[in-house]
């Protein structure tokens, strides 16, 4: 029942694999979020390599599941795992970030065509605190913008989702008031607006209805071109989102098992709801009868997954690319992956 | 020998669909045991909490049976004053005519669309409607999805009943004629008595599709987890807490959305039983 989802992907990857006679192929499994991202890359590093890579976009959560029961090479997980997470895995996972994105805020007010908003004021609007567009406090932002009276309506998403978990640990930074009422998670308790399924069903309801406004993942904000607002980051300023000022918010300290969100970045010009999206794999490739093969063919995609040929395609698909310093402790990481206790 | 192979063929046909309802049934249950022991069976039937912050866990489901039960108890309201009609102009006053054949196959094209695209169509033609009528802000709620699930069931209804009406034997009908009676006297007198218990029946099934449908209901009931005061109030159904949140979950949320599945389950069976047992009162 649990497996239900990832069993069904699997067993139509092996489908089309057995056409091809014995031909190598990874599998992959996990967060939809990247998976735009992940089906380019993989057609083109199948081009290069000859390596089939298969990835079911079936959530973080049902790719962490099936990484736990062994039966996928990598996973691909919007959030890091945490410390109790990381525990109940049968062994050391390491986290390797492959692109990055950012979280939106999309509204319609049709007179409106460029709106600042800070982190508080959108913690407001989103725990109902601010419900009107006029509200003194976001007039306060926007000097000179004519707001029209009319109510907010905010717009949630109704499935788990890494973009509910990296905006709500966004609002958890920078409003006391977020993090004790409302908390960082992939799903959360709401009070006010309405709920839509996925980014589709959020921008949807945001485009045809005046006065809301909803957060939706970077990537499809930037393929469909909705309006956005410009968010202040730590440093004071107005930043509107792109893929530079995502890429920006990586420059900041990174720990070495990368396992860090990078909201609230202190960078000057840094996005301040971005990013990373990870795959993630056993430190140790011997597991569930694998051969050296194909602890091999896994490694050498996380390597090429960081490398400029693979970094260049993230912004044709609306997502940013990696930081050198990212990259640079990522594949020191990979460095410390082994079969049989030995190096690969 | 032929004939035993057939027979044989038969029972085993007809214990393998037995033994997957049970076999879901069993899996629903052990699925929800974490729940139901970490909540007990009353606090999570009664609970109208569904915070699934990890802090501060908790899940109830009654905001969700809620939303089931009146979104689909509305939808049935709204399909009566259609559904009969079109059995009694199919069924009685133009049965077997053209235009009753035509009629007929309309409305069971109606049951052929995909339940996306009702949801669609409530979306962004009937959802405008409710928002220019001053009903709701955003158009959201259980009065919109009641609507589009009341045009769903329609057919279930109507089909059924169409047959049942045509079914009542004409020498009753004329034998009531022939006694003075109008077309609306024997309406009432003689194929409301004789085919009453198969309308309700067929009612009961349009019911329980409604009780079921997650999609078109996902799009426009707004997706909030709290008990709805009134019918423009945005809610959530059981099936659709299950379709949405069901990707993400883990551990004691996965647990109570099967807990949710299996009281979905249960509460179907129970309108059905209920049905059955008017149906067979009314005989």
């Amino acid at each position: 029942m649990k497996k239900i989802n990832v069993v069904a992907s699997l067993a139509l990857a092996a489908m089309l694999s057995s056409c091809g006679g014995s031909k190598e192929v990874i599998t992959g499994a996990g967060a939809t979020f990247p998976l735009p991202y992940y089906n380019i890359a993989f057609k083109n590093y199948q081009a290069t390599s000859g390596v089939d890579v298969t990835y079911g976009g079936v959530g973080s959560g049902g790719g962490i599941r099936s990484l736990k029961d062994m039966i996928v090479d990598f996973a691909g997980s919007d959030a890091y795992l945490s410390d109790k997470e990381l525990r109940d895995m049968p062994s050391e996972v390491i986290h390797i970030p492959t692109c990055m994105g950012a979280v939106v805020l999309a509204y319609n007010l049709p007179t409106v065509k460029k709106l600042n908003l800070s982190g508080d004021v959108v913690a407001d609007i989103f725990m109902g605190n601010i419900t009107s567009w006029n509200d003194a406090r976001i007039v306060a932002l926007n000097v000179g913008v004519e707001l029209p009276s009319i109510a907010i309506s905010p717009v949630y998403r109704s499935d788990g989702s890494g973009t509910t978990f990296v905006f709500s640990d966004y609002l958890s930074k920078v409003s006391p008031e977020w993090a004790k009422s409302m908390g960082v998670a992939k799903a959360l308790k709401w009070n006010t607006g309405v709920a839509a399924k996925g980014n589709p069903g959020v921008a949807g309801i945001i485009k045809q209805s005046k006065g809301s406004i909803g957060y939706v993942g970077s990537e499809y904000g930037f393929a469909l071109n909705i309006t956005m607002a410009n968010i202040k980051n730590s440093a004071g300023n107005f930043i509107a989102p792109s893929s530079e000022a995502i890429s920006a918010a990586a420059t900041a300290k990174i720990p070495s098992d990368m396992r860090v969100m990078i909201t609230n970045s202190p960078a000057e010009k840094a996005y301040p709801i971005s990013c990373f999206t990870w795959l993630l794999i056993y430190k140790e490739q011997d597991y569930n009868k694998r051969t050296l093969e194909s602890a091999q063919g896994t490694v050498n995609l996380l390597r090429w997954m960081l490398t400029p040929a693979a970094q260049n395609l993230t912004t044709k698909v609306h997502y940013s690319p990696l930081s050198a310093t990212v990259i640079e402790s990522s594949l020191k990481a990979l460095d410390g992956v082994t079969y049989k206790g030995e190096n690969i | 020998m032929r004939d035993r192979i057939f027979k044989a063929f038969l029972l085993i046909s007809s214990l393998a669909i037995l033994l997957v309802c049970g076999a879901i049934f069993y899996s629903l249950f052990t699925d929800s045991m974490e729940a139901l022991k970490h909540f007990g069976v009353a606090e999570f039937i009664t609970g109208q909490e569904w915070d699934p912050n990890p802090d501060s866990e908790t899940y109830g489901a009654l905001p969700f049976i809620t939303g089931t039960l009146l979104t689909s108890f509305l939808a049935l309201l709204f399909c009566i004053p259609f559904s009969l009609p079109v059995a009694l102009f199919n069924g009685e006053y133009f049965k077997g005519k053209k235009i009753a054949i035509v009629l007929g196959s309309i409305v069971d094209l109606l049951a052929g669309i995909p339940s996306v695209i009702y949801g669609l169509w409530g979306f962004y033609t009937l959802r405008p409607i409710i928002v220019s009528l001053g009903l709701s802000e955003q158009g959201f709620g259980v009065l919109t999805a009641s609507i589009v699930l009341a045009i769903m069931i329609i057919p279930y209804a109507a089909s059924l009943s169409t047959q049942f009406i045509s079914m009542v034997p004409t020498d009753l009908k004329e034998g009531a004629y022939s006694l003075g009676a109008t077309r609306l006297g024997v309406i009432k007198n003689v194929i409301f008595p004789s085919a009453g218990s198969a309308i309700f029946a067929s009612f009961v099934l349009a019911l329980g599709r409604a009780l079921g449908e997650t999609i078109a209901v996902t799009m426009l009931i707004g997706n909030t987890n709290n008990i709805p005061l009134s019918i423009t109030d945005t809610a959530n159904s059981m099936a659709s807490v299950i379709a949405n949140q069901f990707g993400e979950a883990s551990d004691l949320r996965l647990s109570s959305l099967v807990a949710i599945g299996l009281l979905l389950f249960v509460i179907t069976g129970v309108i059905n039983y209920i049905g059955k047992m008017i149906v067979k009162r009314f005989n």
